[in-house]
């Protein structure tokens, strides 16, 4: 629907020669950043609606005293609904402890919510397409999941800082009790003020991505970040640890990369640590956990997506 | 009246502070508004997410960045 518009603008309007360089690239500019626009808005909007029936609080409950597995995996999907942002992390994370929730358990939540994000989710889905999105949910969850069921049997328990005690519930007046038309208001707000962090990195993502596809030459990268280099995946790892919160920006760049001869594993590993391994979100979080808990925590969830990496590098093409 | 902003520095969490002194004054009510970022202090209160608005001790709304209008409304009740 978008394509024949944007031909039309670009070998009509601007009178661009078919099949040259320049015009291919910014044909391939324009329709992914229309395309990407257009999933964002839509998709985030009814995120966000959803996100209105679930809340921290909510969740909590739900999760609390769960002390077997289906707690880890209860978190891992709860992880996707609820809300999280990476500067609440700390409060969130003593919150669940207080409340009950074990530890393995609070992690799968904690792996899960900012990796498998709204964001990253529809660039995947915009970008790579539904399989790739499927696999990446998929292994993000077992990711999770595993995580949390590993560092559970630690009985690192002690690991947390401790804090005083709580001296009151929260909240009097939160989401629920919302209605219809809160729900509307709250989800276009959501909209807005994410478009407004997240679009230029989209842009910047999509553009270097338009260029790398129109004048790198194919198997580029084939041999450094190809299938037969075994030190690619733990590398793309370390190098998404300090990109975080520019997922937005980075899945495009990606896909272009892996069009250039990048592993598909590789570049999964690398998306995942750019998500889940952040590390602003970890020097938060050392307010709440002792450092070899922190790195308890950040080699486990590595190890996992390095593993994820190696194993779609022999499976996949 | 005892009003007070909780929240570790992030932007949503100034942009709300500052949301709510702007309310104040347009109230023209003679209170400060306390920014509270110490975690612990924000533990006790039981938040989990940031933004909050406490006001004398109690703990109204927790993960929303509360417009101008919103915030007069909870204070003149």
């Amino acid at each position: 629907m978008i394509k024949p518009i944007i031909d039309w603008l670009v070998y009509g309007i601007f009178k661009m020669r078919k099949g040259a360089l320049l015009s291919e690239a910014l044909n391939f500019f324009l329709y992914d950043t229309i395309k990407i626009f257009l999933l964002l808005t839509v998709i985030i909007f009814i995120v966000a609606i959803i996100r209105t029936f679930f809340s921290p609080e909510k969740t909590r409950l739900i999760l609390s005293n769960k002390k077997n597995c289906w707690g880890n995996v209860l978190a891992a999907f709860l992880g996707i609904v609820t809300p999280f942002c990476s500067c609440s992390a700390v409060p969130l994370f003593l919150g669940f402890l207080e409340a009950g929730v074990p530890l393995g358990v609070t992690f799968s939540f904690l792996v899960a919510s900012p990796m498998i994000n709204e964001v990253a989710l529809v660039m995947l889905w915009g970008i790579f397409g539904w399989k790739i999105s499927l696999i990446y949910i998929g292994s993000g969850l077992v990711i999770a999941i595993v995580s949390g069921i590993v560092i559970g049997s630690f009985k690192v328990e002690d690991l947390v800082e401790q804090f005083g005690q709580k001296k009151q519930a929260c909240c009097a007046v939160l989401l629920s009790g919302m209605k219809f038309r809160d729900r509307i208001v709250y989800a276009e707000e959501y909209v807005t003020d994410l478009l407004k962090r997240i679009w230029l990195f989209v842009i910047l993502g999509i553009g270097v991505g338009a260029w790398i596809h129109g004048y790198v030459p194919a198997d580029f990268l084939g041999r450094i970040a190809g299938k037969g280099n075994w030190l690619a995946v733990p590398l793309a790892t370390l190098i998404g640890i300090p990109l975080y919160s520019n997922a937005a920006g980075v899945i495009p760049l990606v896909s272009a990369l892996t069009e250039k001869g990048v592993a598909m594993g590789t570049a999964l590993s690398f998306m995942m640590a750019v998500t889940a391994l952040s590390l602003p979100e970890f020097i938060i979080l050392r307010r709440a956990m002792k450092l070899k808990l922190l790195i308890i925590f950040a080699s486990v969830v590595g190890m996992g997506i390095m593993f994820t990496g190696y194993l779609f590098n022999l499976i996949l093409r | 009246m005892k009003i007070e902003v909780l929240g570790t520095g992030c932007p949503k969490c100034k942009q709300f502070a500052a949301n709510a002194e702007a309310a104040v004054k347009e109230l023209n009510i003679q209170v400060e508004v306390n920014k509270v970022t110490d975690i612990g202090k924000i533990i006790e209160y039981g938040v989990m997410m940031t933004p909050a608005l406490v006001v004398d001790g109690v703990v109204i709304t927790a993960g929303k960045v509360l417009s101008k209008d919103e915030i007069k409304k909870i204070l003149s009740k």
